[in-house]
């Protein structure tokens, strides 16, 4: 690991020794928000997976339903029996803060509670497997919503792990080892100083007293 | 603040969701899938898109944009034709991206 471009000097390592500090604490907190985050992540992950399953075979059952409604009725008429729809669904968007992430929530905004309200069509001139399909897709709804919001929390989450997870790792093995070699450098550099300024002052006393004295202090 | 639904797909696979109050955006032209989709949601109304799994994939380009943002969400769906699994898949990358490997549902 490369030592950090710095002047050797006793205020630089002060400096570099707090930064180190610094960094040390906000590993330790990063790491402890990935751990978190990961956790949360797995559970909603698993919740996620679960749902879809359930959500793609009841879609799956609802297209049954309406392959079984084309064939007793002409495409003009379903079509035409289902553009109408007179209610709109819609859905009220919430925020949620998990570990500093921000994913939605979404709850229906119930309209009306007579169930036959969800269908767009009078039943005159329409079959019965139409109505089935559409109550069935109906009956999908929530979960699809729920689905939705799942998922796009787990999109959100994944992407902040990755981001935390990135961070962590970049304190861990190349900020704070720099940090910790560039302050051993500017330590031994101090050592290193002083033994030649004292090994300097040695030889100095020594000259000056054979000046002086003709007297040497050598052994 | 309400917000709406949309489904994005071929008129097969979709022609059921105008029935239960989700807008329908018919899209027969794949490639046009993602202009579409950022139409759709540049416009802010809805706070959740479905999309069919074959659309879903040919607009990752359009995707990535909304991919940060709380709303809306882009959810794949399965068409008409069949499940292909994408749906399934995208949960394996979620958790490729959060822990570097799938390990939950590695297959």
């Amino acid at each position: 690991m490369a030592v950090m471009n710095v002047n050797p000097t006793r205020m630089q390592m002060t400096k570099l020794k707090k930064q180190l500090q610094i960094a040390r604490r906000g590993h330790k907190m990063l790491k402890d928000k990935r751990d978190e985050l990961m956790r949360q992540f797995i559970e909603l992950v698993r919740q996620n997976k679960q749902l879809r399953e359930k959500v793609e075979a009841q879609l799956e059952n609802c297209n049954h339903h309406f392959i079984n409604a084309s064939a007793v009725m002409s495409k003009q008429a379903m079509e035409s029996s289902l553009m109408s729809s007179k209610h709109q669904t819609g859905i009220d968007v919430g925020e949620k803060n998990i570990m500093s992430v921000d994913v939605p929530l979404f709850s229906q905004v119930h309209g009306s509670d007579d169930e036959g309200e969800i269908f767009p069509y009078g039943f005159a001139f329409t079959s019965f497997e139409l109505d089935d399909a559409v109550s069935s897709l109906n009956s999908v709804l929530p979960d699809l919503i729920k689905l939705a919001e799942i998922e796009k929390s787990c999109e959100l989450m994944a992407a902040e792990i990755e981001r935390t997870r990135r961070r962590v790792n970049s304190l861990e093995h190349v900020m704070i080892p720099r940090y910790e070699e560039t302050i051993k450098y500017i330590a031994m550099k101090l050592e290193e100083n002083d033994r030649s300024s004292r090994t300097r002052l040695m030889k100095v006393k020594d000259m000056l007293l054979e000046k002086a004295h003709n007297y040497s202090e050598k052994y | 603040m309400v917000k709406n639904i949309a489904v994005i797909g071929d008129s097969e696979s979709i022609k059921g969701f105008g029935a239960v109050g989700i807008d329908m955006y018919l899209c027969d032209e794949p490639q046009e899938s993602g202009n579409l989709l950022k139409r759709i949601a540049e416009g802010e109304d809805y706070a959740i898109i479905f999309m069919t799994e074959e659309l879903f994939e040919l607009s990752a380009k359009e995707r990535s944009k909304f991919a940060e943002k709380t709303v809306p969400a882009v959810i794949p769906i399965p068409s008409a034709g069949g499940n292909r699994g994408i749906g399934q898949k995208r949960l394996s990358l979620f958790v490729e991206q959060a822990v570097g490997s799938d390990i939950l549902f590695g297959n």
